[in-house]
């Protein structure tokens, strides 16, 4: 896919026998823009997410990664394009180790086993968890986890990165190098979070979600300093 | 709850002793596989009352703990776990079968005993060699070597969603114990009443887990077939490690070698 853009029209979503989660939603993300998501618990973030990689389908409107619409059909297409970090890095992580781990994704991508290794080797040193794949990874600390989850998103040489929530439960020193990192990706990132000081840090522009609803989406720093909006929003 | 860590903290270490480095792990799963398909056959050939001449297969686990380095504390520790179902299984037979079957140091020993400890024997014998192969060789690669000695995929794919859901279960259970345990000081509390609800939402709770897990694998790519598990190639080690073993149960299994060792002392005297 040329362009890594990400397009949503009217997107809604509700899931089944429930109220609306996901309102009317329209935006564009184009090539190499850093966007938060930010909201309240429960405002529909990690659902928006789960659209972008087609692991939940829109009940009405579209959302479009490339040229594409997210559907059954596309999803290989999709999925190729999109790595998406989840909020429970324990959810991420299911192999036996760290390597294995890192190492899913590209063999599902067919590649020969001394391209993944080059890619896991790869992956790991660019977050700094290059001393760790002999590991299991249910033994390892929250931070190191998270890296580890990072990278094996990193290995599939996605076009978008998503991730949601990935300063959680990091130490200081931790979440300064994940600030690092975002910072230096040139992927199109997307990134749900609590933490305004690392959307401001990383991300150029901002989505504000309220009950489902865009409330707002403009710049970082005009909406950061927006105490009004923030306060209604429900982010203050 | 005590109890629940140290098994779940078990789990793990099954998948740690198959990532240690010992020729018997480099050998290729099929032929572990197959070795111990053969045993466990060999083992439930017997009849039912033969003890002593099942006991040269003993070697085998022996063997495979010595050469596998797996601690014997944490394969004993495993066997115990199951083995009250051996137990129930055999109990019946000395109450059934009382004819006394022989005279050990003039104690009449019935049938039902002898056969009651071949059951106890048979599946000691079973256990470990099963818990041994997984020891030896680790799930993954195990689930990848049946899968080229033909099995199924769909089968293999759910042995191995079965085998990490396990963790996810164990995992679940062991918070939500931690966080009931927290909260139940007194004397009415850990009431079987909570107990109920407590195993409905554990089971709720480790499907959104396994639904989560799912979700992140099919992100990567995962679309129900295994990839990439390369295995070692079958070469002349493997060949001899299936050709020996199998001339040894057979061996044990053609010659009761306890009692022709017997009768070869008796003789010598
Ligand atoms: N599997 C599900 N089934 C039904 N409802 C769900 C499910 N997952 C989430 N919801 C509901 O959807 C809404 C949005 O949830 P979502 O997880 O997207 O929120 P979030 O913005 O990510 O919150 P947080 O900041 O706490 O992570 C919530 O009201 C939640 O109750
Ligand atoms: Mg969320």
């Amino acid at each position: 896919m040329s362009h890594h853009l990400v397009e949503a029209r009217s997107l809604c979503f509700s899931f089944p026998d429930q109220a609306e989660v996901l309102k009317e939603l329209s935006f564009r993300i184009t090539h190499g823009e850093a966007v938060a998501v930010v909201g309240a618990n429960g405002a529909g973030k990690s659902t928006l997410l789960l659209q972008l990689t087609g692991c939940l389908l829109p009940t009405s409107g579209e959302i479009r990664v490339g040229d594409l619409p997210v559907t059954r059909k596309t999803l290989e297409v999709v999925r190729r394009a999109v790595g998406m970090v989840f909020q429970e890095a324990d959810d991420q992580l299911f192999m036996p180790t760290v390597f294995d781990d890192v190492a899913f994704g590209p063999r599902n991508l067919g590649l020969a086993e001394g391209e993944v290794a080059a890619r896991v080797t790869d992956a790991l040193a660019t977050v700094g968890a290059a001393h760790l794949p002999q590991r299991p990874p249910y033994r390892l600390s929250g931070g190191e986890k998270r890296a580890v989850s990072i990278a094996t998103v990193l290995a599939m040489h996605p076009d978008i990165l998503v991730l949601d929530e990935p300063s959680a439960n990091l130490d200081p020193r931790s979440r300064r190098q994940l600030i690092e990192l975002l910072q230096a990706f040139e992927h199109t990132r997307i990134i749900a979070t609590h933490d305004l000081d690392l959307v401001r840090q990383v991300c150029t522009r901002t989505l504000v979600l309220y009950q489902g609803r865009i409330v707002a989406d403009g710049e970082t720093d005009g909406i950061l300093s927006n105490e009004e909006l923030l306060l209604s929003a429900g982010l203050l | 709850m005590g109890a629940l860590n140290q098994r779940g903290i078990d789990l793990g270490r099954t998948d740690r002793l198959a990532g240690q480095e010992t020729p018997l792990h480099h050998l290729d799963p099929r032929a572990k596989l197959l070795v111990t398909v053969l045993f466990a056959a060999t083992v439930v050939s017997f009849d039912k009352y033969a003890l002593t001449a099942m006991v040269p297969l003993a070697l085998f686990p022996m063997v495979v703990i010595a050469t596998g380095r797996v601690p014997v504390g944490y394969l004993l520790r495993k066997v115990l776990l199951v083995s009250p179902f051996a137990v129930l299984l055999g109990l019946a037979n000395p109450f059934l079968d009382r004819g006394v079957a022989v005279t050990f140091l003039d104690v009449p020993i019935s049938g039902g005993w002898i056969s009651f400890g071949s059951i106890l024997l048979r599946f000691v014998l079973t256990v470990s060699a099963a818990l041994l192969l997984v020891a030896v060789t680790g799930f993954q690669r195990l689930c990848a070597g049946m899968a080229r000695l033909g099995v199924p995929e769909a089968v293999v794919v759910q042995l191995l969603f079965l085998y990490r859901y396990l963790f996810v279960l164990l995992a679940e259970t062991q918070r939500l114990v931690r966080a009931r345990s927290l909260r139940s000081a007194g004397p009415a509390a850990q009431s079987l009443a909570s107990y109920g609800p407590m195993v409905g939402h554990l089971l709720l709770r480790t499907l959104a887990r396994a639904q989560r897990i799912y979700q992140a694998m099919s992100c990567r790519g995962f679309d129900g077939h295994l990839r990439g598990e390369i295995l070692p190639a079958w070469s002349g080690k493997e060949t001899f490690f299936l050709l020996g073993w199998a001339a040894y149960f057979g061996l044990v299994r053609g010659y009761n070698l306890p009692y022709l060792l017997g009768q070869l002392l008796i003789g010598g005297w």
